[in-house]
């Protein structure tokens, strides 16, 4: 708990100096980073402490708050969920500063406050183990927090700060919107973690976690309605279908470190916070998991079709962590369902595939929007029709991109594969099992990721084709340079954790026993057991690959020699005969993504502007295509202005008379104190 | 023994009837200063356990405050900005007296139902803070000018002040040193309002700000 | 979890695969009322490009040179777990369906990437297509595949295919028929055969596969044509493996069978790819689904 400690004051710390410091703006960088990486340095040791030994710390703490107590926990869930925080704030602290390079004055200043308070709040939400705060929701600090008091006051404190961050770039309009957009969705998704902790709190003696779980056994009627309050106040942080519309306008506009912290860390405080109310629920109803599946695989596939549309390069990462949460939901709801129906192995492996997914995201997603910050400052543009052909200008960033890419999508050998590969696992074994309603869970899990893979591939070959191979589409693109060190220095150490979680495979399963173990109730001994039953088909995939990077090796060494002897040379290619081949001839991504978004075009509804040449010779001619979101577009858009229309008919209340207002104060208190008396 | 209580009881609900009919704004603040300085004394009057230094520092707060600085603020700001120097009520002279009546036998009342929960609190003092608390607000929405606002909130502000004294037992002394830290912060601010809301429109008629409305 | 087989069966797959498409070929030649070509034509043709020079694209990277390399190693790789028939793969496991698919997407990965490295809008084409309908294609492999698991008990491909008996079959004839169909689409699609892509095209209008190889030239274009054998070697044996149940425990006896079973598919889709024209494009995903489709309802008939 030290470490933790030490950890919140030193980011705290930096962000006052941060602000303070502003009109030096070297100073002020140095010490924002400097705090941001010694203060995650500190709390990742602190987590990983409690996931190596085990056993949960705890501070408990006199606070003047009324039914609230200030007690924060770490036991082994929440360490596990603050590896992604603190690992995360470590490496894009190390990018920020390189990032922000020119960039001097308030906005920059405040953006490390902002980024040191939001690794804060999230890890005392994390930390958090008490109930009920919602007439102060200002400042907290979520995940350390055990008391819904002060896990709601840490969860609004992670709100705006992550606001303030997506503000960044505040003279755009369309920023604006984005952040306002953002703020409505997380205080939409606040009001019903209000309800919920309301709700416990009616039912719990305290506001401490622990209590709430006691008076849960109890009241078994309520808990199905805490189950599905938690998963829709949750899900919207986490970015579920069709709760996510605020994710695709809020992570593009915010910096691309910023961006990478809260597609990596940030909705994963929802997971977190969703697998933290199901361990106060007890053995689940057979129903929530089918709900979880259902939600998962609703996201993951609509996620990754919206990003297909995408032609900016942040938002179409945006869309894919919408997808990735969905996989995620996939490997819980699987777990739960093996909770629900008594099968431990399942739900083992199930958890373990979800956990273990929360942080191959954090790593890969991490890692993608550092490349594409880096990318936008070279080109200036996020604009995946302007840019091509930087694998040859910026070499390091495009093959760290590479790396991440090639795991999000789940290629052997990196970690993506191995998560993936643990939900199928868990599928397949629930399609062996004879109970009809289990076997149809597990098919609709391995179709869903299979075409949820195959999605993700295509949509990342088209990322990373149009972005890093081909010939340069614009100017700038043609003078790129590569980026500065530690920009790079931070993309590799993600990439190496990228290839090291995926050649470690066996190592990495069987760490998670700890984990899993507490969300089943099972020991951890018999937790580690079933996991050894799956780390052994993972050894030996392990090999596989090693013979796969061997016979590469091979390959490789073979064609090499093979052209010392003949000759290698370059030249055009082929271009039908076309003398004055050009840039503007390659594929844009609209055209590679064509097919797939013709073929899913009813879930997709990309708009198409298209004006064809005229006549036999060639002429002007222009296609743009526009994918605004459809869950905005068709659901929340119409409702919001219905609510608008009926809502404005109360407005007549609102006349500008201060005395009428003071007047109304005065009546209702007078009609209090009167009721109160009968 | 002289009803000491009993005195500040009813020379403070003569206070407050001048507040609601007077007619000039520096009468008005004069009854302010002296209806903070009257009512600030009863916490020496009504304590339980000895004048400790609590006390003391409660007592001469108060007085400081709002017998002392803030009227001095309010004058001070009747003399820059204000022009108009009467005090523009929407409801008229006999109907505030009429009202306030009215109001004290609502407060009266209330007391009646409250006293079985407060047995500690003397009956008037309960009484007094009550029926300070709904003339304040009552000065707030029946009179146009800013000013005046400011002196009803005041007016609002002791009768919290004397509950307090009165009800609450064994706060820490933050507790109360921060309501008069809420009542300085707010007369502060709303003297910038004031200001400006004079500079803008050239008077104090807080109506006129449904102008600003969009 | 049976004995694993000897590293001889993927030595054999190496060797052997290429003969597969001079069988096609061949196949397709005498439908076609000419001589044909020679049976051991792809070694020769893999051996001359891989003795020639080649030319690069001004364009390309690295990136162009390794993705025939990894399209390779990713096969070679997932021979190891490929069993044939009644024999057994070196590498058995549960799960190691999910190792075949993911190697044989890192394959797909890298060819594409490779192609949208040389800046053509042929490549770009035929990348897109090969995504579009490989996306398709996954999860109906893995539908056939749950299926297979479902019935036999298993998902290791070893003893999966190992408990694909005269018995069991007559026990899930219905069940195994729907599977086979879909494993010979997707056979058909995942190696760009009539009628998805005519591999013997170069219209840009009509290739996938060849399109996205065109600029390949020297080894890497001979590593390519190897690679493109051993794709087909692979889902000719799990379609072959389920199509021939002799297992009658002989090694000889079964590898022997499986193979006269390899060279009797290789002899239908000559003639499948004689006997049809090739769909429109915009067709092969109904083709697709249908194969999909057809798993699914194997499946929910062994639900029960």
């Amino acid at each position: 708990m030290f470490e933790f400690i030490v950890s919140i004051s030193l980011l705290a710390l930096g962000g006052m100096l941060a602000i303070v410091l502003f009109p030096r703006a070297g100073m002020c960088q140095l010490a924002g980073q400097i705090c941001a990486v010694s203060g995650s340095a500190f709390g990742l040791v602190g987590a990983l402490h409690v996931l190596v030994t085990g056993d949960a710390v705890s501070l408990s703490g006199v606070w003047q708050m009324p039914g609230g107590s200030f007690h924060l926990e770490i036991d082994v869930l929440s360490a596990f969920f603050l590896l992604p925080i603190f690992g995360l704030s470590i490496v894009t602290g190390l990018y920020g500063r390189s990032y922000f390079a020119g960039h001097g004055g308030v906005a920059s200043a405040a953006s490390w406050f902002h980024l040191n308070m939001l690794t804060a709040s999230m890890a005392l939400v994390i930390a958090a183990h008490d109930g009920l705060l919602f007439l102060l929701a200002s400042m907290a600090l979520v995940i350390a927090a055990h008391d819904g008091l002060l896990f709601l006051l840490a969860w609004e404190t992670m709100a705006l700060s992550s606001f303030f961050l997506v503000i960044f770039d505040d003279r755009k309009a369309a920023v604006r919107h984005a952040a306002w957009t953002y703020l409505v969705a997380a205080h939409l998704g606040t009001a019903f973690l209000l309800v919920l902790f309301v709700l416990l709190g009616s039912i719990a003696a305290s506001s401490d976690f622990a209590a709430y779980g006691a008076a849960l056994k109890d009241h078994q009627a309520l808990r199905s309605s805490v189950f599905l309050l938690a998963l829709m106040g949750f899900g919207v942080k986490a970015g579920i279908v069709p709760a996510h519309v605020w994710l695709p306008e809020a992570h593009p506009v915010a910096p691309s470190h910023a961006s990478a912290l809260m597609s990596g860390a940030m909705i994963k405080v929802g997971i977190y916070g969703l697998v933290r109310i199901l361990t106060l629920l007890g053995t689940p109803e057979t129903w929530w998991g089918w709900l979880l599946i259902g939600v998962g695989a609703l996201s993951g596939v609509l996620g990754v079709l919206f990003a297909l549309a995408q032609h900016d390069l942040k938002r179409l990462l945006a869309y894919h962590s919408v997808e990735n949460i969905g996989i995620i939901l996939l490997g819980i709801g699987i777990g739960v369902l093996g909770l629900a129906r008594g099968m431990p192995l399942l739900a083992v492996i199930g958890f373990a595939s979800g956990f273990l997914h929360v942080l191959n995201h954090s790593i890969f997603k991490g890692l993608l929007f550092l490349g594409a910050g880096a990318v936008q400052r070279a080109v200036h543009s996020l604009e995946l029709e302007e840019l091509g052909g930087l694998l040859k200008r910026m070499p390091w960033t495009g093959t760290f991109f590479l790396i991440g890419a090639a795991a999000i999508v789940g290629l052997p050998p990196l970690n993506g594969f191995v998560s993936e590969f643990l939900l199928l696992y868990a599928g397949f074994l629930a399609v062996l099992q004879p109970a009809a309603a289990v076997a149809v869970a597990g098919l609709i899990v391995l179709v869903i990721l299979g075409l949820i893979g195959g999605l993700a591939a295509a949509c990342f070959a088209k990322a990373f084709g149009i972005v890093f191979l081909g010939s340069p589409r614009s100017a700038e693109a043609s003078e790129a340079r590569e980026v500065a060190r530690p920009m790079r220095a931070s993309m590799a150490v993600l990439a190496l954790l990228c290839i090291a979680i995926g050649l470690g495979a066996p190592l990495a399963v069987a760490s998670l026993a700890g984990v899993v173990a507490q969300m089943t109730g099972a020991t951890v001994g018999t937790t580690s057991a079933e996991l050894a039953i799956v780390a052994r088909p993972l050894a030996l995939a392990v090999s596989v690959f090693a013979v796969l990077i061997a016979v590469a090796a091979l390959a490789w060494a073979l064609r090499a020699r093979r052209l010392a002897v003949a000759s290698a040379r370059r030249g055009p290619v082929w271009g039908c005969g076309y003398l004055f081949p050009s840039p503007k001839m390659q594929y844009t991504a609209s055209s590679f993504a064509q097919p797939l978004t013709t073929q899913f075009h009813l879930l997709i509804r990309n708009r198409e502007t298209f004006v064809p040449p005229q006549g036999y010779f060639p002429t002007a001619s222009s296609y743009a295509s526009d994918s605004g979101d459809p869950a905005l577009h068709l659901l929340f858009v119409p409702t919001f202005r219905w609510f608008d229309r009926v809502v404005t008919r109360l407005n007549v209340i609102q006349h500008g008379h201060i005395h009428v207002y003071i007047l109304y104060v005065a009546a209702t208190l007078i009609a209090l104190l009167i009721w109160e008396s009968f | 023994m002289f009803p000491l209580i009993e005195t500040i009881h009813a020379v403070g609900l003569l206070t407050c009837f001048a507040l609601l009919a007077t007619s000039r704004i520096g009468a008005c603040i004069r009854w302010l200063s002296f209806q903070g300085i009257l009512f600030g004394m009863v916490p020496l009057i009504v304590h339980d356990d000895g004048l400790t230094t609590r006390i003391l520092l409660l007592a001469g707060g108060n007085i400081a405050l709002k017998g002392i600085a803030f009227p001095w603020i309010l004058l001070k700001l009747r003399a820059r900005a204000n022009y108009n120097r009467e005090v523009q009520p929407f409801v008229s002279f006999v109907m505030s007296i009429l009202c306030g009546i009215l109001i004290l036998a609502l407060s009266v009342w209330l007391t009646q139902e409250m006293k079985p929960a407060l047995a500690k609190a003397p009956f008037v003092m309960l009484d007094s803070s009550i029926f300070l608390i709904f003339v304040g607000l009552f000065l707030m929405i029946s009179r146009r000018n800013a000013l005046m606002q400011v002196i009803g909130y005041l007016v609002l502000e002791n009768g919290i002040f004397v509950f307090g004294v009165i009800t609450v037992v064994g706060t820490p002394l933050l507790v109360e040193l921060g309501v008069l830290l809420d009542a300085f912060v707010g007369v502060f601010v709303m003297g910038i309002a004031i200001y400006h809301i004079t500079r803008e429109f050239g008077s104090m008629d807080v109506d006129r700000l449904t102008e600003l409305r969009g | 979890m049976p004995a694993p087989g000897s590293f001889a069966l993927p030595l054999c797959a190496l060797i052997l695969a290429p003969l597969l498409l001079g069988i096609v070929n061949r196949t397709k030649a005498v439908i076609a009322g000419r001589r044909g070509p020679p049976l051991l034509q792809p070694y020769w043709d893999i051996a001359k490009s891989l003795r020639r020079g080649a030319v690069y694209g001004e364009a390309t990277t690295w990136l162009f040179r390794l993705g025939p390399v990894v399209g390779l190693a990713a096969l070679v790789a997932a021979l190891l777990v490929m069993p044939f028939g009644g024999l057994g793969a070196p590498v058995s496991f549960s799960g190691d369906m999910i190792v075949l698919v993911g190697l044989l997407a890192l394959g797909r990965f890298a060819t594409v990437l490779a192609a949208l490295d040389t800046g053509s809008s042929f490549e770009g084409m035929g990348a897109a297509r090969e995504m579009h309908f490989s996306a398709l294609a996954e999860p109906a492999l893995l539908l056939a595949l749950a299926t297979l698991a479902r019935v036999t008990g298993s998902f290791a491909l070893t003893p999966v295919y190992q408990s694909i008996t005269i018995g069991a079959w007559a026990d899930a004839l219905p069940t195994f028929a729907l599977v086979a169909v879909t494993l010979l689409i997707i056979a058909l699609v995942e190696n760009t055969r009539i009628p998805v892509d005519d591999p013997t095209t170069h219209l840009e209008l009509t290739m996938i596969h060849e399109v996205m190889v065109l600029d390949h030239s020297g080894p890497d274009f001979g590593l390519i044509q190897y690679a493109t054998a051993l794709k087909l070697w692979i889902f000719g044996a799990l379609l072959v493996g389920l199509m021939v149940p002799v297992r009658s425990g002989s090694a000889w006896f079964d590898g022997t069978a499986m193979l006269v079973g390899m060279v009797l598919l290789a002899g239908v889709i000559g003639m499948i790819e004689s006997a049809m024209a090739r769909y429109r494009l915009v067709y092969v995903p109904q083709f697709i689904v249908a194969a999909a489709t057809l798993s699914a309802v194997a499946f929910i008939i062994r639900l029960v």
